[in-house]
């Protein structure tokens, strides 16, 4: 399986504060890795790393092929990103957001129409061309941050907590993106809150105060600690941590 | 009041966090009186004069003692010397030179001169033009190079010197004016921002619907920028009094209360615009163009309201700047009792019933 | 080359549709050259005059009271000494000091020359100067009236005469106008895409951005590009403005003054972008924006000039950019310059525009 995320070592400090510590894992292509942990383990501050959003401290990072630290620009072509503070822009059209981003990762003009046109057939959002982004409601907004995400079809795609704040069946839909993502060879890597959506995932990580204390899938982390739910998987495990918010 | 000193601390503990914002609010009047106290003058300390002497003429020697005579004066210095008035234009136009002398004889032994000007700063030019005619004329007189025939174009013969610093004329207009923007820039603007950047990212609503009523949730807001306000007071005075020598002969008591009155209305004024604007953006423009420019232009700080157009005099009278500081002014310079500016504390008192009345009425629409 | 065209399309969009700032942009000029010139007046009335009388004759009251009756005069009151009339000066109760000597009335009674003391309070603006101009005017027609047989005198003409250059009517409002164009492009081609910066970093859409392969390079000019045009289009509604309603055009080519506001342009939004790049909210950069306006203005020469000020403040001024820009402006305005006759201010201001540039650029990370 070719390896499309490799973790060695990584460690951001802020001063004597170790925000993540020392982590080391692999993602395989077409993966769904689940990055959990408590608000205040690390998780985003990690996934920014590996986005080529923040240096490391120490450790290294290779992301579609490219060392974060050396070559981020290269690893930037290759990615794509949903941010928790949602960022698509408010106060440009739907068909106008998916434009922009689709030009800048470089697709030719032509190519963009009928993407575009494809896009919006499949997330019903055909008459929602020319609504501004700022009126749609929340699901709507993540469904279509997702998909200009991974628009230029890149390697992997970043979701950090992409489902904040919308009730289960929405939920459910944008994972349905997720699993058609996948499917075409986009590796997901997704921090979450929501243990059901732990389940979805093929590999899950459990972050704890900035070091990982578990990693393996759902089915199997149920079965080490003997219990069967993700929620008690993760109180177990979040109980040993010290730092909160 | 336990609430009251909650949310208080909690603005507070905002406002100090953001430290590069508070050093600037408290380093600018400091350096705002430093530029006005000694950088800010329209007194000439050079100018640059070049001679325009045609190879043929006459009157060479003379000119030349000239030349010395204009030389030795502390502020001027003959820099060119040019054979055709040609030149001129050329070297006043690449800031060369300030001041060319042209020289006619229209009778033998009866030397004129023309003092060729640049005038784009009118103000310089006018009193570069009086400093160079006494030295000329003295010059003139002395050679008796004229017959008296000429000498004396009319009986009276005026001389004109230019006051540059009256003791502290200058200081006495611009603390008061440098008070007025400072408070109201500080004070309205943060404000503004404040309350409008509580309904940017929601947090409003939650002090909304907390038993708290608004009033106390406002006021607290205001209650840093008046301690901020407070302190700058105290800082322009002690600068004014040790740096500047201004005497304060009126009473300080005065000042201060005069001086919370306004820094109350600028409060108020922010609480205004924060009901009326939507963004922040729009909250920090609007208050360029709406609050620097005219008090910087139309409250007499700069200049004087008395020699405005009639209309515009009028205008003035809405910006409150203009009120404080002539009532500071009064206080300041001559020292009268509170009681000679109650016209314009009227005013300021009607002004801040008024912004307050229409703020809370903009307040309880939104809700 | 095309990141940069979608990017500069999403600025467009976002500033056109904004409610508040294109309007601003086009008001700001108009509101700043319509005001300002306004509030510096020419006409001078009732200027308040100190006399200090040495004569009390028939004559000398005369005089004041020729003083008294003009429009542009008022006494304020008639001392015994200098010393005294200094002090109403200093208050701000008068602004000129006339001294009329104790010879005045024999000197002229006996046809002898006699002089006679103006003292102006310079600080004022123009009130000062203009008064002393209006003052010499008057005491002429004063002499005139007493001994017309002086008459014959003036054939020769006066010994020292001046004449003013480049703004023969000592129009305090020229003086002011080609400089106030300062404001505006401070304010439309530095705060405003500062602001914008700032702000998508509050939002966090800049993320969004930093995330993607875009260069700091394609990011920022698709930032600076609009507001450049818009402080080019501002510029214009200025020298609009200029032209029809105060009757100031410029002497100098149109293209020298484009020329130089594009430079000055290019400076403001560096700056802009620097203070963008250190502040990590709007309210942060709008202060320290403030702060660096108000030094621009007051040491930039725009009210008063550099050359008055003291040692210390001059070189302060030299590090300031405005300050060559409003030295410049006026130049080509009034006096018709050119670009090559302002050569060494031009070579500062593109020094200027070299290293501001090269710091905002180096100065905006990507990555933290």
């Amino acid at each position: 399986m070719e390896t499309v995320i490799e973790v060695q070592g990584l460690t951001k400090s802020f001063g004597s504060f170790k925000a993540v510590d020392h982590l080391n894992f692999k993602v395989a292509k077409g993966e769904i890795f689940g990055f959990l942990g408590a608000n205040g383990a690390g998780k985003t501050t990690a996934m920014r790393m590996l986005c080529g959003l923040s240096k490391p401290t120490s450790g290294s990072a290779r992301v579609a092929g490219y060392d974060v630290q050396l070559n981020p620009e290269k690893v930037k072509q290759n990615i794509g990103y949903m941010s928790q503070r949602f960022s698509l822009y408010d106060d440009l059209k739907v068909e106008e957001n998916i434009r922009l981003f689709a030009g800048i990762y470089g697709i030719p003009r032509p190519l963009i129409k009928t993407q575009t046109e494809a896009l919006l057939e499949k997330l019903h959002f055909t008459e929602e061309r020319n609504t501004m982004v700022r009126a749609l409601p929340l699901g709507w907004k993540q469904k279509l941050a997702f998909s200009v995400a991974v628009f230029h079809q890149p390697k992997v795609v970043f979701l950090d907590e992409p489902t904040g704040g919308v009730d289960p069946v929405t939920r459910r839909q944008f994972w349905e993106l997720i699993y058609e993502a996948a499917a075409q060879g986009i590796t997901v890597f997704v921090t979450t809150h929501y243990m059901d959506e732990a389940e979805y995932c093929d590999r899950l990580s459990m972050m704890v105060d900035g070091r990982i204390e578990a990693l393996d899938s759902p089915q199997q982390l149920k079965e080490k600690m003997g219990v069967a739910s993700m929620d008690e998987v993760f109180r177990l495990l979040a109980r040993k941590a010290k730092r909160t918010e | 009041m336990n609430i009251f000193s909650a949310f208080v601390k909690k603005e507070f503990f905002h406002i100090f966090r953001d430290r590069r914002t508070i050093l600037i609010l408290l380093v600018m009047p400091i350096v705002q009186i430093i530029l006005f106290g000694f950088a800010i003058s329209v007194e000439i300390q050079q100018i640059r004069v070049a001679f325009v002497v045609s190879a043929s003429s006459p009157s060479k020697t003379s000119i030349q003692q000239l030349a010395r005579k204009v030389d030795a004066n502390e502020i001027c210095s003959v820099t060119h010397w040019y054979s055709s008035v040609d030149a001129v234009d050329a070297a006043m136009k690449k800031g060369e030179i300030d001041v060319a002398f042209c020289f006619q004889e229209k009778e033998p032994h009866h030397l004129q001169v023309q003092m060729l000007i640049d005038a784009v700063n009118p103000t310089i030019a006018t009193s570069e033009s009086y400093y160079l005619e006494a030295i000329v004329t003295d010059f003139l007189r002395k050679q008796q190079l004229n017959t008296q025939k000429s000498s004396a174009v009319s009986l009276i013969q005026p001389s004109v010197q230019m006051l540059y610093n009256p003791q502290m004329l200058s200081a006495y207009n611009f603390v008061p004016g440098v008070m007025g923007l400072i408070f109201i820039l500080i004070c309205t603007l943060m404000t503004s921002i404040s309350i409008v950047r509580e309904t940017e990212t929601g947090t409003m609503e939650i002090l909304l619907v907390s038993p708290v009523r608004p009033i106390y949730m406002i006021f607290a807001k205001m209650v840093p920028y008046f301690v901020i306000s407070c302190i700058n007071l105290a800082t322009i005075l002690l600068l004014a009094y040790f740096l500047l020598h201004i005497p304060m002969t009126g009473s300080i008591i005065s000042i201060c209360l005069l001086s919370f009155l306004y820094i109350f209305l600028s409060l108020s004024l922010g609480l205004l615009i924060s009901t009326v604007v939507k963004s922040q953006v729009a909250a920090m423009i609007g208050s360029i163009m709406g609050l620097m420019i005219p008090v910087t232009l139309l409250s007499g700080m700069i200049f004087p309201v008395e020699n405005m157009p009639w209309a515009l005099q009028r205008v003035t009278a809405i910006v409150p700047a203009r009120w404080y500081i002539s009532a500071m002014r009064k206080l300041m310079i001559e020292g009268v009792s509170i009681t000679h500016v109650s016209t314009e504390i009227m005013v300021l008192v009607g002004m801040s019933v008024f912004v307050l009345l229409l703020a809370f009425k903009n307040f309880k629409n939104r809700l | 080359m095309s990141v940069l065209r979608y990017l500069l399309e999403k600025e467009f969009k976002q500033f056109l549709r904004n409610s508040f700032l294109p309007r601003m942009a086009l008001m700001y000029p108009l509101v700043v050259l319509l005001i300002m010139p306004l509030a510096t007046t020419m006409d001078i009335k009732d200027v308040s005059i100190s006399v200090v009388d040495k004569d009390c004759s028939i004559l000398s009251k005369q005089l004041i009271e020729k003083m008294d009756a003009s429009n542009y005069f008022t006494i304020y009151r008639v001392e015994r000494t200098y010393a005294a009339a200094l002090e109403q000066v200093e208050n701000g109760q008068s602004d000129i000091i006339v001294e009329i000597p104790s010879f005045f009335s024999t000197n002229i009674d006996k046809q002898q020359p006699t002089s006679v003391q103006i003292s102006a309070n310079a600080v004022n603006g123009m009130e000062g100067s203009l008064g002393a101009s209006y003052l010499l005017e008057l005491l002429h027609d004063f002499s005139q009236q007493i001994y017309p047989s002086q008459l014959e005198l003036e054939q020769v003409g006066p010994v020292v005469s001046s004449l003013y250059l480049y703004n023969n009517t000592l129009n305090y409002r020229y003086f002011m106008i080609p400089g106030l164009m300062v404001f505006v492009i401070i304010l439309l081609a530095g705060f405003l895409p500062a602001l914008n910066i700032v702000s998508e970093k509050e939002i966090g859409t800049i993320e969004q951005i930093n995330v993607t392969p875009v260069k700091k390079s394609q990011f920022i000019l698709a930032k600076l590009i609009p507001y450049w045009l818009i402080g080019v289009v501002a510029l214009s509604i200025c020298f609009t403005v200029g032209w029809l309603v105060y009757d100031l055009a410029p002497v100098g080519h149109l293209l020298d003054l484009y020329l130089l506001s594009l430079l000055f342009i290019f400076i403001m939004s560096g700056i802009g972008l620097i203070i963008s790049n250190y502040s990590k909210t709007m309210q942060q950069a709008t202060f320290v924006m403030f702060f660096f306006m108000l030094l621009f203005i007051l040491m930039s020469g725009l009210f008063t000039p550099v050359s008055s000020m003291p040692t210390w403040a001059q070189v302060v001024a030299a590090f300031i950019p405005p300050h060559y820009f409003v030295d410049a402006m006026r130049s080509i305005y009034l006096k018709g310059s050119t670009l090559f006759d302002l050569s060494s201010e031009v070579m500062v201001l593109v020094l200027f525009s070299i290293l501001i540039n090269l710091w905002a650029v180096k100065s905006y990370n990507k990555v933290e």
